[in-house]
Parts: structure tokens; C-alpha cells; sequence
């Protein structure tokens, strides 16, 4: 397996203008011969498939919530970054792509990134014109708001429902070309199995949710846009559905999956309460902007907040980062919490939290002023805590959100199994190893509005539209071993749910491969996931059958793909022997107990290649090269 | 705490219904509406139950997939909330609770608590969108929106489609839903090319699908998690009446059909 990053050639700020002039195109007329398959509905997904099908191609798009509106970049809250400077204080193209690549803890790839920052510009007129109602000021422009990880406001917003907003419009559109026949939707349908013939990735066998029926799709390209698998953790801020499936699939039949360890822990969640949790709640980083976060300066200080007079208070990150204060990079805030409750100072029933304040906001510029900025963010803390943020401080704790580790792509956004292309969260291209707030939503929208248009394009015009009999072997194949494996879930008939094994999993993960890692945990954690996951085909209990919708069948399957990728991941994160944004490493940290990289041995991607069961994946290496940002020591001091 | 849970179980679109009795102990007042049913099914599953399938993603109340009747209450007790945000501490120990889906003839169920909303997505197909091909757009700031109408669009965008509107309302109808996004487009000046058409598109789908049609009783927005305002049904059938009368000719393909 070979890396080719085939990224253009020339100065930064030229190379994606030179590679659309460069990339082939499909004559208009021809367009319509073409079927790309699309799996996912998020921005990337439903933003590629309703942009192809403007251009003309044939889509069939699949995802499985009941509707494409409902995919999960619907929760996120705070905002997307656009280098658009309209508050004149100093941002640019230039600006964005440093502060992504330093945000990355400089693991990303260089020419990936500046096109990013260069795309976000039209995104936001994009959104604009579709009607998205971004927040305004009173003279009726765009109105902005500062993000973690940067000193400059450029974050655009509709009030804490951005993600909705933003996904409605891609929705809007995709629906739009549903109506004119160009995307035929397949809602509550899941990818089962990727079908590659002659080395070409060309459909999916996917199955019906409602009825169980398992079906074919051919295509000329497929695309996954599937979105991240931080439901490894059991425990996290993804909905309840989100999986790895569709990936994990790709990623048996060839296709190299990069960075698996990378993994987001968000600093601003709300805690665990009990063993009964199904899933931890962000509250928006934005958040931060106005909240002033702080624990007692005292150990199992057990006073109520109120009590705590200012100057027993530790603003710890104010003190730690002057320069950024509660505005440090997501993975910087995260650890910083994780050390003060590990030190014994953490709050709440647990003493796994840390306070989000915002007295000091409200008296600075009233309650109302904050209302009309985070009301709905305010009310659905107290929804689920039953405290009242006005009065009392929030109180927060890190929780998994985020894995910018996914299915390696090139420039293209091509994987290494050619015609299959991953978009959005599903792939690992843009931040690196650590991802900025108020990225996702921009690097979702890039890759289905604006890249992958062109680069498919690139592509089909390399290979003629041609049909692929229903009885070739490979076809028969892979809807045969989606069958078999069915058959293997239903047919256990042991005693364990297979929420409890996910639980298990969760917890083994979150323990030794969540926010600080060593070679001790994660070594252990490689002996505890395999037993697990063979007392799983032992001992795992479904009911029902695979005719009818059966939601326990499909939890299943998920957890049996979560089963074998934390095991990856967990061999990932032991091989890369540094810290790096996310990676923490308790081994390599700076005297301040910051992340400390190896850029001599790991300035580069880690990409394995799968094996087969039971054998070890083969790594293979893509140099980072960095030739216009001078490799530093992330500082947010 | 302990729930008595009277639940409506129905195999397939094809079977019968009925109600079935669970006893539900242990139930922690922490516990979303949901976790409890989570736990409600391990239990099931203990004894080689079915456990009761009910559809739920983002569990935190914008994906707008969970939904159900609680004690003949859409989302249940708690205004502005969905099921998945309904913590039991809105309930008493000893409570019996009666759950059932969402009843209409539009959406039809697909098993238990689970229920085909479909039509709509084929309502915002019809016209629930500005067109705006991917690369035509004119800078975002060319186009300013003043903050009220900016305001106002976003109300009724907050919108999460979940179907409670048209469950709590007696004739089953979706104006609710209908009228908040064309109220959405309508406000903002990049919607207006479409205005006309949008509305007309719209409200034949609506009625196509066999939504009923609005009389006033206000029980959509009551229980709307998002709490959008009925204003905006006089919103959309001012614009249709003003459509029908000035377009001067129907968009094709459309059938009889109005507002009511």
C-alpha cells in the first residue's frame, strides 16, 4: 500500500486553484450515466449529495435515521469559522490556516488545511443564500463571536443551534433535488458492506431497517460520509446511533483508516449522574466566551459555590494561560480539568466536575444580554440537572465528542481503495490532532459543497459509467457475509445484552485510552478488549429476528465493529510514543504538564492497513511536511 | 422510584396493536424519560422480552427523532421539552403512565412506538427550501436581513420536526410544521423569488399526504418542544391567499386543495 497524498504542487494559496484547473471534467451530457452512492446525511453527506446532483450525477444517497434531516451535525451548537475578517481584527485566510494547523498540534496535512480556510469564505455565502438565519447586528450584517484556539472573532453563529441551522439548509437542498428526482433518499437503511470489484469500490450492500431486507447498490463511486466513532466510549456526545460501521466495513475490505487514537475530549459537557446514563450532553465551548471556569483553591472544599469567596477560588485556566484564558484549545482545557479533579479539587457529587461561572457575564452585561445568547443552551442544563444556571454555576466535565482520526483520503478525499471517497468527520484529513471549536461544521460543509464536486469529477472522467451484473462473485459475496453475520448475532443466544458489552467497552476506554494514556494502560487494554470481544460471539443475547425492525439486532452489529476498532485504536495510540493535541502520553510531557511531540520520529500520519482477523494491521507512514508554517511548540500561554 | 408503564405494543404496520402492563421499580428521578425505557428493555431482555422499540438519536432534544404520548400528552408533562430532556423527576413515585405513539393517518406506525414520518420530508420537497445551486451565492454580507426579521426567521426555523403538532392536534393536521418553515423563508429576503410557489407547492403536498387541516384549537403549539407560535399558520394562509389571488396561475402539477 502506498500513501500518495497527491497534493498539488506550488505556492499554498495557488495549489487548489491549480489542481481544479488541472482535474478532468465530465461533459454536462454525461453526467447523468453516473450513479454515486453517498452514505450518511450530515452536512458532508447530504451537502456532497445534493451538490452532485445539482452538477447533474445520479446520487443515491442512504441514512439510517428516519429522515436525512435528523444526522447528528444537527446537535452541534456554537458555530462555523469563516476567514471572512468582518470585524476588521486582523483575521485572514493565512490566519485561519495557522491557527488550524497550530490548533493540530501541527499533525495535519499542510495543503488540506489552506484550502479549508480558503473554502470557509464561500461557505458562509453559500449558507447565506440558502437562508440560513445566521445571527445579525442591527444594522442587518453578520454578526460573529471568539472561539477557543483563536484571538480573533470569527465565528459565525445562529443562536446556539448552528448545526441544526446549518444541516437544515444542506437538508433543504437535498431535499429539493429528492423532489426533482436527481437523489433517490433511503432513509432508515444501513451500510452493511462496502462491494469493491476490480480493485474499484462500486456500491454497497446495505440493509433496510423496517423490513430486514438486504439490498444491492451499484455505482460508479462510492462516498462515506458517515461521521466519527466516538461512541467507542459508550459515554459520549454523539447520538445514540452514531457508529463505525460504514467505515469499519471500508476499512476490511482495504481501505487504510489514519490516526485511529486521535480522539476529542470536549471540556464542557455535563457530568455522569449514574449507571443508567445513555449519553453525556455538550454545553457549547462558546460557553466559554462569558463563563469563567474555576475550582476551590482547597482539596474536598464541599461548600456550595455561592460560599466560596473569590479569592479561595482557582480560575485556573485564567492563572495557567494568561494570554488565552478560558479560550485555550479544547485538548489544553480538557487535561486542565482532568488534573484538578485528579488532584482532588473537582466538584459535584462525584468530584468529577469543575465550575462554568457566569455571575461575573451577568453583571457585567445583565441577564438578558445572556439570555439572548445562550438561553437555550441555559435551559437545557437546567433540563437535565434541575439547576438553575442563572443562580447557581454550571457545573462541567470532559466528555468524548470528536475523532479527527478516520479513513486516510488524499487530496482527492480518495481513500486507498480508488472510487471510494470519505467526507467530513469520517475521514482524517484536517485538524490534525486536535481539532479547534467551530471547525467540524466548516470542514463538513468543504468537503460536500466545494471539494468533492470537483474531485469526483476527476475521477469518473477516468472511468467509463458501466453496469455491474447482480451475480458477480464480489456482489454475492459481500451480501452473503452481511447474511452470515446476522445469522451469527441472532443465533449467540447467550445471556448479555449488547448495551452491556458496549458499557464494558466504554469504560475500558475511556480508562486507558481516553484523555492521558501510557504504554501500561493501553497494553492492557489490548489484552481486555479481545477477551471481551470474544465472550461478545459468545455470550451476546438478541431477540427477535432480522425480517423486521429490530433495533437490538442493529445495536449488535455496531458494538461488534466498536469491539474490534478500540482494539485499533488502542494499538495506535501505544505506537505513537509522543503526545500530540488530543494524545496525551504520560510519558512525554513538558515540565508544565503540557503535551510534548516528537516531531523527528511522529511528524506523520499513522495509517494501517487491515491484515485480516486476528492479525496484526500493518502501519504505514505518511511524512508531514511542513514548508509554510515553521514547526513550533504549541503555546497558548 | 416505582412507574407503572402501560405501553402500546404493536408488532408491524400489518398487526394489531393493544396495550401491554410493564412494572417499572428502581427507576431513578435522575433518569431521562428515556433512560427509564432503556432500563425498562435490559429488564425485558433479562427475561427473553422483545424489548419496546422507540426511535431516538441525539438524546438531547434537537434531532427531533424521539417522541410519544404520555398520558395523552405529546412529549409528555413538561412544556418546551421532548421526551428525551423529560427527566423522571417530572413524575411522582406510584405514577401509572399510559404511552402510546403518534396517531395520524400520515403517519403511519411501524412498530410499537415507532412511526413513519415521511410525509414530511416530502412536504419540504415540495418546496421547503430557497434555490441556491452550491457556488452562485453573492457575498453573505450583500445581503443584509435586518435583526427582527433575522430574529424571527430563526423562531420559527428552530423547528425540529418531530411530528408532536400534529399528533396533539385532533384533526391530525400539519400546519404547524408547514407554516414554520415557510414562515422561515418568507421573512428573509432571499426567499422571496419563491414565495408564491413555496406556499402553493407546500400545502397541496400537505394536504396530498392527508394532514388535516387547522380549526383553531392551539394544541400543536402547546405541546411543541421548540415553542413554535400558531402566528405562523396566519402567517402561511395570508400567503396563500395572497398567492392564489396575484400569482395568476397555479404552479404545475398541483391539485385543489387550500389552507382550510
Amino acid at each position: 500500500m502506498k500513501l500518495e497524498s497527491n497534493a498539488p504542487s506550488g505556492p499554498i494559496e495557488k495549489k487548489w486553484e491549480k489542481h481544479r484547473f488541472d482535474m478532468k471534467l465530465v461533459n454536462p451530457a454525461n453526467k447523468r450515466k453516473y450513479t454515486v452512492i453517498m452514505v450518511g446525511s450530515g452536512l458532508a453527506g447530504a451537502g456532497g449529495a445534493s451538490s452532485m446532483a445539482e452538477l447533474g450525477y445520479h446520487v443515491k444517497s442512504f441514512c439510517y435515521q428516519d429522515s436525512p434531516r435528523r444526522a447528528h451535525s444537527i446537535a452541534a451548537q456554537g458555530g462555523i469559522n469563516a476567514a471572512k475578517n468582518y470585524r476588521n481584527d486582523g483575521d485572514s485566510i493565512q490566519r485561519l490556516f495557522y491557527d488550524t494547523v497550530k490548533g493540530g498540534d501541527f499533525r495535519s496535512r499542510e495543503s488540506n488545511v489552506h484550502r479549508l480556510a480558503e473554502i470557509s469564505v464561500e461557505i458562509i455565502d453559500q449558507c447565506v443564500a440558502q437562508g440560513v438565519p445566521f445571527a445579525r447586528e442591527y444594522g442587518g450584517l453578520l454578526d460573529n463571536r471568539s472561539f477557543g484556539g483563536a484571538q480573533v472573532s470569527r465565528t459565525f453563529y445562529a443562536r446556539g443551534q448552528t448545526g441544526q441551522q446549518l444541516l437544515l439548509g444542506a437538508y433543504q437542498s437535498l431535499e429539493r433535488q429528492i423532489g426533482l428526482g436527481s437523489v433517490e433518499m433511503y432513509p432508515r437503511h444501513e451500510m452493511q458492506e462496502l462491494i469493491v470489484i476490480d480493485g474499484r469500490a462500486r456500491g454497497v450492500v446495505v440493509r433496510d431497517m423496517v423490513t430486514g431486507e438486504v439490498e444491492t447498490h451499484i455505482g460508479d463511486a462510492v462516498c462515506l460520509a458517515s461521521g466519527g466513532y466516538g461512541n467507542v466510549f459508550y459515554l459520549a456526545t454523539y447520538a445514540k446511533g452514531c457508529n463505525t460501521t460504514a467505515i469499519w466495513r471500508a476499512y476490511k475490505k482495504g481501505a487504510a483508516f489514519a490516526n485511529p487514537c486521535y480522539t476529542q475530549i470536549h471540556p464542557t459537557c455535563i457530568p455522569v449522574t449514574g449507571e443508567y446514563q445513555s449519553k453525556l450532553t455538550l454545553m457549547s465551548e462558546s460557553l466559554r466566551n462569558d463563563g469563567r471556569i474555576w475550582v476551590p483553591k482547597a482539596k474536598g472544599d464541599n461548600r456550595p459555590p455561592h460560599q466560596i469567596p473569590d479569592p479561595e477560588r482557582d480560575y485556573y485556566l485564567e492563572r495557567m494561560y494568561p494570554a488565552f484564558g478560558n479560550l485555550v484549545p479544547r485538548d489544553v482545557a480538557s487535561r486542565a480539568a482532568k488534573r484538578m479533579c485528579d488532584e482532588g479539587r473537582g466538584v459535584g457529587p462525584t468530584g468529577y466536575g469543575v465550575y462554568l461561572d457566569f455571575q461575573d457575564a451577568i453583571q457585567r452585561l445583565g441577564r438578558r444580554k445572556i439570555e439572548e445568547k445562550y438561553g437555550n443552551l441555559f435551559e437545557m442544563y437546567e433540563r437535565i440537572t434541575d439547576e438553575n444556571p442563572y443562580q447557581t454555576p454550571m457545573r462541567i466535565y470532559p466528555a468524548s465528542h470528536y475523532t479527527m482520526g478516520g479513513l486516510w483520503v488524499d487530496y482527492n478525499l480518495m481513500s486507498t481503495i480508488p472510487g471510494l471517497f470519505v467526507l467530513g468527520e469520517a475521514n482524517f484529513s484536517d485538524h490534525g490532532a486536535n481539532r479547534l471549536g467551530a471547525s467540524a461544521l466548516m470542514q463538513g460543509l468543504a468537503d460536500g459543497y466545494f471539494i468533492i464536486p470537483y474531485t469526483i469529477g476527476d475521477y469518473l472522467a477516468r472511468h467509463k459509467p458501466e453496469a455491474v451484473p447482480e451475480d458477480r462473485a464480489e456482489v454475492r459475496a459481500a451480501v452473503e457475509a452481511v447474511n452470515a453475520r446476522t445469522k451469527r448475532l441472532l443465533g449467540i443466544g447467550g445471556k448479555r445484552s449488547a448495551t452491556s458489552f458496549h458499557r464494558e467497552l466504554g469504560r475500558i476506554m475511556w480508562e486507558h485510552c481516553g484523555m492521558a494514556r501510557d504504554a501500561k494502560g493501553l497494553q492492557e487494554a489490548l489484552g481486555m478488549i479481545p477477551a471481551l470481544r470474544e465472550e461478545f460471539w459468545k455470550n451476546l443475547h438478541v431477540t427477535g429476528t432480522g425480517t423486521e425492525l429490530n433495533q437490538q439486532l442493529e445495536l449488535a452489529g455496531r458494538v461488534a465493529d466498536f469491539l474490534e476498532l478500540g482494539e485499533l485504536m488502542c494499538l495506535d495510540a501505544l505506537e505513537r510514543d509522543e503526545s500530540c493535541g488530543c494524545h496525551f502520553r504520560l510519558e512525554h510531557q513538558t515540565a508544565e504538564g503540557e503535551a510534548k511531540r516528537n516531531d523527528e520520529k511522529f511528524c506523520n500520519v499513522a495509517a494501517w492497513e487491515y491484515k485480516g482477523d486476528g492479525v496484526k494491521p500493518e502501519l504505514h507512514v505518511e511524512p508531514l511536511t511542513y514548508e509554510f508554517v515553521h514547526l513550533a511548540e504549541r503555546s497558548y500561554k | 422510584m416505582k412507574i407503572t408503564l402501560r405501553v402500546w405494543r404493536q408488532k408491524d404496520a400489518k398487526s394489531e396493536g393493544r396495550f401491554v402492563t410493564y412494572e417499572a421499580p428502581d427507576i431513578s428521578e435522575d433518569m431521562s424519560f428515556l433512560e427509564m425505557l432503556d432500563v425498562v428493555n435490559e429488564r425485558l431482555l433479562e427475561k427473553n422480552e422483545e424489548p419496546i422499540a422507540f426511535d431516538s438519536d441525539c438524546r438531547e432534544g434537537i434531532c427531533g427523532t424521539c417522541g410519544f404520548v404520555i398520558n395523552g400528552r405529546a412529549h409528555g408533562p413538561r412544556a418546551r421539552t421532548t421526551v428525551c430532556q423529560l427527566h423522571m423527576r417530572s413524575f411522582k413515585d406510584g405514577d401509572a403512565l399510559t404511552i402510546e405513539p403518534w396517531r395520524a393517518d400520515a403517519f403511519p406506525i411501524i412498530k410499537d412506538l415507532v412511526c413513519d414520518r415521511a410525509a414530511f420530508d416530502r412536504i419540504i420537497a415540495a418546496g421547503g427550501f430557497i434555490t441556491a445551486p452550491i457556488g452562485s451565492a453573492p457575498d453573505g454580507n450583500a445581503i443584509p436581513v435586518p435583526k427582527t426579521s433575522s430574529d424571527l426567521a430563526m423562531d420559527a426555523a428552530a423547528c425540529i420536526g418531530c411530528g408532536a403538532c400534529v399528533a396533539a392536534c385532533p384533526n391530525a393536521a400539519a400546519m404547524l410544521f408547514t407554516s414554520a418553515k415557510i414562515a422561515h423563508l418568507g421573512e428573509l429576503p432571499q426567499g422571496q423569488a419563491e414565495r408564491p410557489d413555496r406556499v402553493l407547492r407546500m400545502v397541496a403536498q400537505m394536504d396530498a399526504e392527508g394532514f388535516g387541516t387547522c380549526t383553531n384549537h392551539g394544541e400543536c403549539e402547546a405541546v411543541c418542544p421548540k415553542g413554535i407560535r400558531m402566528e405562523f399558520i396566519a402567517r402561511m394562509n395570508s400567503d396563500y391567499l395572497k398567492a392564489t389571488a396575484t400569482a395568476g396561475r397555479r404552479p404545475t402539477g398541483l391539485d385543489e386543495g387550500g389552507a382550510g
